[in-house]
């Protein structure tokens, strides 16, 4: 089946370069993807994995090489481009009309018709066929925001293959996916690869790619660094190839947890429908679930958000039938939230600004009812120098510091003010490799100090590597609860599938 | 009575009728459309001016191009220079009220109106342009829910990049869209000056152009739904004008402005009664669209 040493080329793109800006994005590289291939592209955030298949796509004009298809130059100006040249890519972030139908959506841009009009029967039995031959189980008649996660994944790659392409590019497929859903998602491609398609997954997850892919390579800093096969790799090689020389976190000590900092008693609030759990000083709690399963009701119950519907909430032994964002702050609750740009800075004040947001009644922020820029300015400084964030420019405007250096000057900010608990909710999502791991190493180091941390993740793999306990919510229940020692992934996707035991 | 307030309605409903269902397309693609005042107004001057030297279905298409016009650069403003779009129909507005009176001035050197020219034809009573607009909604109904250009506008409204990804230009689209409901602004206001009236007047559509866009509202964006509206709106306005005209008596008790207030008032009212979040508009309307952020 593999066939890595002869395959013939059919795509080959050639010494791609691109530019954002003063920012290099490509740098002279070059990639060929013969038929039936399964290529997997690793590297960094920002190594270039996307805009290289946006390139490909026809997303993105590239400022020097050119792309072959069987030997031949051709212009990818658009996506129309990509797609007459059988290229399909489905996007991290799903291209799909919530209130249209699956068929719909499949057929938009080139849609049957009769006299005219849209011809929505033959385009239903279109798409159905298309299910089939290729094996999808959807209902074309269904709105395509009423669908799972996951079903809408196989939207998108339905629609790819309507359109009868001979590559298909992946970009991140199984981010929001439950490890379930994804092995079913490789699977599905693995026999579409055997029957010829050409498939470009571009993933962050190492394991993922050592299993799907029959060739990796690898980027980084807008280059191609290496090529190497699964067979000739682990973990370990890929990660060292994606970004030079770095260690790998240390797996956290064992815990010694303290009082109860949260105890949540059959808590009931939106999609939260009856939840109790306790968290203690000193350990982390992490929240596994498919995304919509009551996890942001839950931390915002925990933050004062949101008010409970039903159920009692303990913070630090006192009761809080009432609390508010405020009196949350007061208690020693921090929060990283999910939506780091609607809910945790202003980025067009400057980092300084930012730092002092929350507290900016208080000292060192404020004298009185003044501001104290001095004060405000040392603080900010040792925060920057404490917590790695760069450039080390107080002044400077926050919306011009990389993804990275903003979630790490959050994080500096929630754990300068002393709390006892540490509500995060997705505190990695979309950080480089070297930002995840400054970020998860202070989440650890304030659990080292005796803080309580809750950890709302969709990424498994974080919950488990993180977490001394994990609670499952599956809508708005618990379904299970594991303690680090029982992790297992298996058993845990289940559970956020809602299997019980049988 | 109510015979002569039904005759009514339907020569005040069809500029409504034509700008809501035509603000719909704009909106549906996407574009915010607050300048359709403004078009009307175009259309309206337009028309009254050409129909002084040619035949007055000729004049209604002139209209309907001056529409069109002040259309494109509201859709040049908002797609191409990804301007603020509420802020580019208004500006639209502001512009074209000066504008309109500008050229009363300079070119007929009254400021009240145009001089008069031949209305338009009656057919059964009322202009060719009254049937017009019972026709139109359904057919631009079917346009958009049953053809693939339909299928396409509404998508682009909800989401670009998914019909960007399938191959089609987003911006061309929109494009369309924003002038052909310019056209139906045009169209409108043509309506206005050359069946309603035999002239263009200084005041000119008078706040029609943004009972039209409040129909759009209450009608959920959807042609039939704006239609429905514009009528029960244009219903108002004959109401006033039935009332003035067959009990003079009561201008005595109540003043004039609260009657002149009646179709607005109403447009108030019912957007107020309106259940909160029954109205909802294209997820991304307003939002230029910007192919390499996704």
């Amino acid at each position: 089946m593999r066939q890595c040493a002869a395959v013939t080329v059919t795509i080959a793109l050639r010494h791609i370069k691109k530019r954002f800006g003063s920012q290099v994005a490509l740098d002279d590289v070059s990639l060929e993807l013969g038929r039936g291939e399964r290529v997997a592209l690793v590297g960094e955030n920002g190594a270039g994995k996307s805009s290289l298949m946006n390139v490909l796509y026809g997303l993105y004009g590239a400022d020097a090489g050119e792309v072959a298809i069987d030997g031949k130059k051709v212009r990818l100006r658009t996506p129309a481009d990509a797609l007459a040249h059988g290229i399909g890519m489905v996007h991290q972030h799903f291209t799909l009309v919530g209130p249209l139908t699956v068929a719909e959506n499949v057929v938009l841009g080139r849609e049957p018709t009769k006299a005219g009009l849209l011809d929505l029967p033959r385009a239903k039995a279109e798409v159905a066929a298309t299910c089939a031959r290729f094996g999808f189980v959807l209902d074309v008649n269904a709105r395509v925001d009423t669908l799972s996660v996951g079903s809408q994944q196989k939207v998108e790659i339905v629609k790819a293959l309507h359109r009868g392409v001979s590559t298909l590019i992946l970009d991140e497929p199984t981010a929001v996916l439950t490890p379930q859903e994804a092995d079913e998602l490789f699977a599905v491609t693995r026999r579409l690869s055997d029957e010829g398609l050409t498939v470009v997954l571009i993933s962050h997850k190492l394991r993922e790619v050592l299993s799907f892919a029959t060739r990796i390579a690898v980027l980084r800093r807008g280059k191609k660094v290496a090529e190497v096969t699964p067979e000739e790799s682990t973990q370990a090689s890929l990660a060292a190839l994606m970004v030079g020389e770095r260690e790998a976190p240390a797996a956290p000590p064992a815990s010694t947890p303290g009082d109860v900092v949260v105890a949540l008693a059959h808590g009931a609030c939106g999609k939260l429908k009856d939840v109790s759990l306790e968290v203690r000083a000193g350990e982390v709690l992490g929240i596994a679930g498919v995304d919509g399963n009551g996890q942001r009701e839950l931390a915002a119950v925990l933050t004062g958000l949101s008010r409970l519907d039903g159920g009692t909430l303990h913070l630090l032994g006192s009761p809080q039938p009432s609390l508010t964002p405020r009196a949350a702050r007061r208690l020693g609750v921090a929060h990283i939230p999910e939506d780091r740009l609607h809910h945790a800075v202003v980025t067009d004040f400057t980092v300084a600004e930012n730092v002092a947001l929350g507290r900016q009644h208080q000292a060192p922020f404020a004298k009185g009812p003044r501001i104290d820029f001095e004060g405000r300015l040392s603080r900010t400084t040792s925060l920057l120098e404490a917590h790695d964030v760069r450039p080390r420019a107080p002044s400077l405007r926050l919306g011009a510091l990389s993804g990275g250096n903003q979630q790490k000057l959050v994080v500096a900010r929630e754990l300068d003010a002393n709390p006892k608990l540490l509500v995060a909710v997705q505190p990695t999502r979309g950080l480089d490799l070297a930002a995840v791991d400054a970020v998860r190493s202070r989440l650890l180091d304030f659990r080292a100090q005796g803080g309580a941390v809750v950890l709302v993740s969709l990424d498994l793999e974080e919950v488990l590597a993180l977490s001394d306990r994990v609670v499952v919510l599956y809508e708005g229940r618990v379904t299970g609860e594991f303690t680090r020692g029982e992790f297992d992934e298996r058993l845990i996707g289940e559970r956020m599938l809602g299997v019980r035991d049988a | 009575m109510l015979l002569a307030l039904l005759s009514s309605v339907l020569d005040a409903a069809p500029a409504v009728v034509f700008a809501a269902v035509g603000a719909t397309l704009s909106e549906r693609a996407g574009v915010v459309n607050v300048g359709v005042e403004g078009m009307m107004r175009a259309g309206a001057f337009g028309a009254a001016a050409a129909a002084l030297v040619m035949p007055t279905p000729l004049g209604v298409l002139v209209g309907v191009a001056a529409g069109a016009l002040v259309a494109a650069l509201h859709a040049w403003l908002c797609i191409q220079g990804r301007s603020d779009q509420v802020v580019s129909g208004m500006a639209i507005n502001l512009v074209m009220l000066a504008f309109g009176q500008f050229l009363l001035e300079a070119a007929f050197s009254s400021p009240a109106g145009t001089p008069a020219i031949t209305q338009l034809p009656k057919w059964f009573g009322h202009s060719p342009l009254t049937w017009l607009a019972i026709v139109l909604p359904f057919v631009v109904h079917l346009a958009v829910t049953r053809t693939p250009w339909g299928l396409r506008l509404r998508a682009v409204g909800e989401k670009p990049q998914a019909v960007a990804a399938m191959g089609v230009r987003v911006t061309r689209l929109r494009f369309g869209a924003v002038v052909l409901s310019g056209a139906f602004a045009g169209l409108g206001g043509a309506q206005l000056s050359t069946a309603v009236l035999d002239h263009f007047e200084s005041h000119m559509p008078s706040g029609l152009g943004f009972m039209a866009v409040a129909a759009m509202v209450f009608g959920r964006w959807t042609p039939l739904g704006a239609a429905g509206a514009a009528l029960f709106f244009a219903f108002g306005d004959a109401l006033r004008i039935s009332l003035a005209s067959s009990a003079p008596g009561l201008l005595e008790v109540v003043p004039q402005g609260v009657l002149l207030a009646l179709p607005y008032a109403l447009t108030l009212l019912v957007l107020s009664l309106q259940r909160r979040g029954a109205a909802r508009a294209p997820a991304a309307l307003g939002q230029p669209y910007d192919p390499e952020l996704r």
